[in-house]
Order: C-alpha cells, then sequence, then structure tokens
C-alpha cells in the first residue's frame, strides 16, 4: 500500500508538471490568449473588399499605427463584383475607430508577411460589428510594379 | 527448368503468406486490445502504476535530453544568424523547430529505447514463464490484466514527456541564447510568442506525440507478445521493438508533418 501511494505521488507530480508545462506554453512560448482565440465576445467583425489581396492569409494581423489591434478572419471572393471580401475580427477594447478608416494591404518588410494596416479617417460615427470600411487599397503586387515599369520604360 | 520455377513460385507465395500473417495477427492483437480497453480503462490503479515505470522512470533521461537538444539548437541558430543581424529569432527557431519536429521526435525515440523495450522485455519473460498461459488458466484476460493497462499508460506517458522535453528545450535555448550569448529577453520571447501558434504548433505536438504513443505501444505489446519462448527470443524480440518502432516514429513523422503543416 505503501508503494503504491509513493507511485502514485510520482504521477501526480509528473501530470502537475507537464500542465505547468501546458501553462508556460500558452502564457509565454505561444499565442495564446492574445488575439488568437478569436472569441467572438472579445472582437467585433467588419468587412472591407479589396480588389487583389496578395498573399493575405487567415489569421493575418491587423494593425493600426503598427499596434496589432485585430487578425483577418476569412477571405472569400464576391461573385457579384468579382472583389475579395476580408472580414476582420478587431479587439473589442478599440471601440473609437472612425467609421471612414480606410485599410491597405501592406507588407512587413521588404519580403515579410502581408498584413492590413487601419488609417484613421475624420468620422464621427465609429466602425461596429457588420459594418464596411469603404476605403480599401490592394496589395503591391511586385509582378504588376514590374509590368508598369517595364511598360513606362518602352513608352519613352 | 519447370522445377527450378516452381520453387521460385513457391518461395513467393510462402513469402507473401508469412507477410499476411504477420498482418493478420497484428491486427487481430491490436481488435483484442481495443475490445480490452473499456474493461482496463475503470481499473486506475493498475495503469497508474504502469504510468510510474514508463512515465515517471523516462523523465530523468526525457528532461536531461530536452535541456541539451535546446541548448545545442540555440548554440547552432546563433553562429548562423549572427551573419544575418537576426540573432532575435533564436527563441523562434529552438521553439518551432522543437514544438513541431524534435520535441515529438526525440521523446518518442528515447520512450521507444527507454520504455518500450522494457515492456517487450516484460512481457516476452511473463510469456516465456507462462505466466500469460496461467492468467487464461485462471480465467483472468491477459489484454485486461496486462496489455490494456500499459497501452493505456503509454498513451497517457509519452504526451506528458513530450510537453516537458518542449518545455526544458525551450528553457535550454533561453538559457544558452539569453543567458550566455547576451540576446536580449525582452525580443526572444516576444518573437517567440509572435511566432508559435497555440492550435498549429503546441496541440500539433501534442497530437504527434499522441500518435507515435499508440505506434510505439503497439508495436512493444505485440512483439512481446508475439516473441519465441526462449531467451533468444526475448532478446531478439527487444532489439525488433526498438528498431521497428523507431523507423515507424521516423517515417510517420514525416506522413504527419506533410498533412498538418502543408
Amino acid at each position: 500500500m505503501q508503494a503504491t501511494r509513493k507511485m502514485e505521488f510520482w504521477v501526480g507530480l509528473m501530470v502537475l508538471m507537464a500542465l505547468l508545462g501546458s501553462l508556460f506554453m500558452a502564457l509565454k512560448v505561444s499565442n495564446f490568449g492574445k488575439l488568437a482565440g478569436l472569441q467572438d465576445g472579445d472582437t467585433y467583425p467588419v468587412t472591407a473588399s479589396f480588389s487583389d489581396i496578395g498573399g493575405l492569409k487567415p489569421r493575418s494581423k491587423v494593425t493600426m499605427g503598427g499596434v496589432v489591434v485585430g487578425r483577418v478572419r476569412s477571405i472569400s471572393l464576391d461573385t457579384q463584383t468579382f472583389k475579395a471580401l476580408v472580414t476582420i475580427d478587431i479587439d473589442r477594447t478599440f471601440t473609437n475607430i472612425p467609421a471612414d478608416s480606410s485599410a491597405s494591404i501592406l507588407t512587413s518588410g521588404l519580403l515579410g508577411d502581408q498584413y492590413i494596416g487601419l488609417e484613421p479617417g475624420g468620422d464621427d460615427a465609429n466602425l461596429s460589428a457588420g459594418s464596411k470600411i469603404e476605403h480599401t487599397q490592394s496589395a503591391m503586387v511586385l509582378e504588376k510594379l514590374i509590368g508598369q515599369f517595364l511598360v513606362k520604360l518602352s513608352e519613352k | 527448368m519447370n522445377a527450378w520455377l516452381e520453387k521460385k513460385i513457391i518461395a513467393l507465395g510462402d513469402g507473401f503468406m508469412s507477410i499476411a500473417r504477420a498482418f493478420g495477427q497484428g491486427w487481430l492483437f491490436m481488435l483484442l486490445l481495443v475490445g480490452a480497453l473499456p474493461a482496463s480503462i475503470v481499473r486506475v490503479s493498475a495503469w497508474i502504476r504502469q504510468l510510474y515505470f514508463a512515465g515517471v522512470l523516462s523523465l530523468p533521461i526525457i528532461l536531461v535530453a530536452g535541456l541539451f537538444v535546446g541548448m545545442v539548437l540555440a548554440l547552432q541558430a546563433y553562429n548562423i544568424l549572427v551573419n544575418f543581424n537576426a540573432t532575435e529569432t533564436v527563441g523562434v527557431m529552438v521553439a518551432l523547430t522543437l514544438l513541431r519536429e524534435l520535441g515529438p521526435v526525440v521523446a518518442a525515440l528515447l520512450f521507444a529505447g527507454r520504455a518500450a523495450s522494457a515492456l517487450t522485455a516484460e512481457i516476452g519473460l511473463m510469456k516465456s514463464t507462462e505466466q500469460l498461459s496461467a492468467l487464461e488458466m485462471m480465467g483472468l484476460d491477459p489484454f485486461v490484466r496486462i496489455f490494456a493497462p500499459r497501452f493505456i499508460a503509454a498513451l497517457i506517458a509519452l504526451p506528458l514527456l513530450t510537453m516537458l522535453f518542449n518545455v526544458l528545450g525551450i528553457f535550454g535555448g533561453y538559457l544558452i541564447g539569453v543567458e550566455a550569448l547576451g540576446i536580449d529577453t525582452g525580443t526572444f520571447w516576444s518573437q517567440m510568442q509572435a511566432a508559435v501558434e497555440w492550435q498549429e504548433d503546441v496541440m500539433g505536438s501534442v497530437i504527434k506525440s499522441l500518435v507515435f504513443a499508440l505506434v510505439i505501444a503497439a508495436i512493444a505489446l505485440f512483439q512481446g507478445a508475439q516473441c519465441l519462448p526462449t531467451a533468444e527470443g526475448v532478446s531478439m524480440a527487444t532489439t525488433r521493438t526498438v528498431v521497428h518502432s523507431s523507423l515507424a516514429v521516423l517515417g510517420l513523422d514525416f506522413v504527419l508533418t506533410a498533412l498538418m503543416f502543408d
């Protein structure tokens, strides 16, 4: 009986250690909880349509002044306008983003991941759940840029 | 000529039959094992005891190995990344390499060597000394009493060990990267947090280790149950367990990586 108690103690200790390890993983190592859970209670959805999203992916970050304020939830194609419809989850703590703010798809660094940058507008009304960002700027696609450059060169 | 051809065809048929037989025995064994799980899972003290032997006694090797793997990863990553002025990403590299590949795989290989070989040897010896037959004589199902508790224990132990391996590895990377080589603590952790996904990377690690535990435990128990009841037979079965489960882990890791991180 004594030996069994000892074994149970050690097994319990190992499980406890593993649980503490997962806690460490959640809080310190991974982005668990930092807009990663995407619970509906913590965020509100807004939509924006872009003519070209480039390399934007679901879970890409949405920033305002460089600070992460949300994440891209989903990307789909609007079959009426043939534009990409991007749904963004914005953190509930940012409630006073002006409704006429503009969204543009930017690249972090020269070759980094693409993300959405929000530029504040001047409207008194604020973005709320389900509202649509009207002013958008598409991703800069390198091939198109080079193409335009070549066309300009040949025109000369 | 005809006799030669006949011999070859017989050899082919014999080879095919023995492969089919091995497959059949393996699947039958798994079926009986899974069938014994419900009856075995309620005998908590039986599998807690096995959890002690498979899990707790494997802790020292797992923890020490994890620490050193993390340390050497950080050292190598630093030596390369310092050329690009990108030493802050050492933490990201250590964490992602550990969580996605090295953690589950190395922990599983160590588990195969440390715990699975012991399982095969134990069951092989039980078979040689006819303890399994004795259990059946008493009307007790060896699958419920012997195999299933060990299977459950392995299934629980390896994910726990893998999680601890990952944590110790990241801690080792922190020791070398931050304490020894002077990377900034703040950027080390924040870059890691930005890059590591809870669901994909941390949970992926757990899923991988669960699959590995399943395969290793099944191989170890099957080899123990199938071994020739001699001293040589037990030793050969133990060797086969380590070789087969190591190869299975490495092969499956590729498949799982291709499935999970496409």
